[in-house]
């Protein structure tokens, strides 16, 4: 990788590294034996362990092929296999988490292992180590693709992507010890939020600056999407991460919102969270390898584009249904459950978009499993849309909230629809990007898809069940007014299907690490297939130019 | 100081709120259904699926 680099380039990286090397010295100074002292021993690991290569391969002769001639694909690959490493470890401490609720002595009376620390390490790790790496990776094939621009940088590409994942390794181990701003899917404290910053500023920088480089008169709807993901990331995690530490020695910080302005901000935060970080991006993916794979342009381009608008501009209002009977105003409360019933429209247009796609190509879905994680993906895309609009509704949300039925929702939309969408694009990006035939074994792709849609299934069906009958008992009243059970009665009658959601989990985590087998021996052992030399590149001026 | 008040605010967001949601949905709309971009997003949809894999460069 190091060999790929200019000099000039080398020398960029092993000054950036030497500052955050000093950077990492500068935190365990003046944390000491705070979390912010460990975790500045963390970043200095870190930084020495990338400086190692830079400084080792600094003075290997220089590339002498004209690097402008290809695509760019070394940060995909590490992104890809770095979000399968990640996927792995956030399933199997979700699967831990799902275990200890069902048998509770699994926290095996540590600390570290309590509910409250790995939990967030779970949502964490598959929201931000898996989705957000397979974001990271699949943007920037789109963008090349999708512009016939290489990514307008060598040197940012892997910042980005080593940065982002510096970020996850302080959010991860800090949970574990005991660090948490309190703030669902925004829990790392401030330094490493200002990390995250500058890192995210970056590759928004680079993204523009590949699709200025483009030489497409259009920029595919993919790309926009991506766009609206890198942009309001940023926004939202700038104004949501608002916060003073106690001291630059510690890594304790108090947010500057006050009450219920701040409850807002959180959930106008988490919803958006779900709502650009897990659904625009994604919706980038599917919209670029649905149509690739199937070999069928998308149904209805301009559709995409209504759609697109709809969801940015509706999503940014949703988030108050998270805070209905609360002490936020009535009216927004309300005005949040309208955005989020109106939602509805541009979402089940996006899956009805990609589902018309395939429509005349059901043969291909039969037999190629790939095809059918993305078909299945905009499926459960529909049904959880439908489902979260619904549940937004004050009076449904009445019988929801704070039950089980919300994390099947959630679970309906991360494994359903995010997660078999990254499995469809990485399936079909691995073999493309490695340059083999294909997938080491299609047999194995088979096996995940059905593991994958058992495991989601078995979890989103135990979760309904356990969600209403919850809902239900915390609402009934005997005839003299009284409640009818003790909060105890119902964790009862949750017992079994605790059991079943691990289960679910468990066979998804399976099918995870069988994906990760299969990447791995297509890389190791496919022979390599041959090139497209037929390829010109776009010199000539193309139609519609 | 200049005080918003709760009925202040939600006159502003049923007033201009509503015309500024239903202006942008018009331009989104004038946007996408613009004859001269169909040729513009007929390429765009198609030229995704061509088989080439080297930048322009």
């Amino acid at each position: 990788m190091i060999g790929k680099l200019s000099s000039t380039e080398r020398q960029y990286a092993a000054v950036v590294l030497v500052m955050l090397l000093a950077a990492g010295i500068g935190m365990a100074a003046l944390g000491r034996s705070d979390t912010l002292g460990v975790h500045g021993l963390l970043v200095i690991l870190f930084a020495g362990g990338l400086l190692y290569p830079v400084l080792s391969g600094f003075y290997e002769p220089e590339p002498t092929e004209d690097r402008e001639a290809s695509y760019y694909d070394d940060p995909i690959k590490v992104g890809i296999v770095l979000s399968m490493a990640w996927a792995v470890f956030g399933m199997s401490m979700g699967v831990w988490v799902a275990a200890q609720l069902a048998w509770p002595d699994l926290a095996f009376d540590a600390a570290w292992s309590t509910f409250g620390r790995l939990r967030p390490t779970h949502t964490s790790g598959v929201i931000f180590g898996f989705g957000g790496n397979a974001l990271i990776a699949t943007s920037f094939h789109v963008v090349q693709r999708t512009s016939r621009a290489r990514l307008a940088g060598q040197f940012s590409p892997w910042f980005v992507l080593f940065g982002f994942n510096l970020f996850c390794l302080l959010a991860v181990s800090g949970y574990l010890l005991g660090v948490t701003q309190s703030k669902e899917y925004a829990e790392a404290e401030w330094y490493a939020d200002l990390w995250l910053v500058v890192v995210w500023v970056t590759y928004f920088v680079l993204f523009l600056r590949t699709i200025a480089r483009r030489r497409e008169p259009h920029i595919y709807v993919a790309n926009w999407y991506f766009m609206a993901f890198i942009v309001v990331v940023a926004i939202l995690h700038i104004v949501n991460n608002l916060a003073v530490p106690v001291s630059w020695g510690h890594a304790k910080s108090y947010t500057i919102w006050p009450g219920v302005q701040d409850a807002m901000v959180q959930w106008w935060y988490g919803h958006n969270a779900v709502a650009f970080f897990l659904t625009a991006g994604f919706l980038g993916m599917l919209y670029y390898y649905l149509p690739v794979r199937a070999q069928r342009p998308i149904f209805s381009y301009r559709l995409s584009i209504l759609s697109f608008w709809g969801i940015t501009f509706f999503y940014m209002w949703a988030g108050s249904h998270h805070l209905h009977y609360t002490a936020l105003p009535h009216w927004v409360q309300t005005l949040g459950m309208t955005f989020s019933v109106m939602l509805l429209v541009p979402s089940w247009a996006s899956a009805g978009n990609a589902l018309l796609t395939l429509n005349g190509a059901w043969h291909r879905v039969r037999d190629d499993a790939t095809l059918r994680f993305m078909m299945a993906a905009a499926v459960f895309y529909g049904l959880s849309t439908f489902e979260g609009s619904f549940m937004a509704i004050r009076p449904v949300n009445a019988l929801s909230h704070y039950t089980d039925w919300t994390v099947g929702h959630v679970h309906a939309g991360a494994l359903g629809w995010v997660a078999l969408i990254t499995f469809g694009s990485f399936y079909t990006l691995v073999p493309t990007l490695w340059n083999r035939e294909g997938m080491y074994s299609a047999r194995l792709v088979e096996v995940h898809f059905w593991l994958a849609i058992a495991g989601t299934l078995i979890y989103v069906f135990a979760m309904w069940n356990s969600g209403i009958i919850q809902g239900l008992m915390w609402r009934t009243y005997t005839e003299d007014g009284a409640l009818a059970y003790s909060f105890v009665d119902s964790l009862v009658a949750m017992y079994p299907y605790y059991i079943a959601r691990a289960f679910g989990g468990l066979l998804f985590l399976i099918g995870a690490v069988v994906c990760c087998y299969n990447i791995w021996m297509t890389v190791r052992t496919v022979p390599l297939a041959k090139r497209l030399e037929s390829d010109v590149p776009a010199a000539v001026a193309l139609p519609g130019e | 100081m200049f005080e918003i008040s709760h009925e202040t605010l939600v006159a502003f967001s049923k007033s201009w709120g509503l015309f500024y949601l239903m202006g942008f949905f018009l331009c989104v709309v004038a946007y996408a259904f613009w004859p001269s971009n169909r040729k513009r997003f007929d390429r765009a949809k198609t030229s995704i699926l061509d088989r080439d894999d080297k930048p322009w460069k």
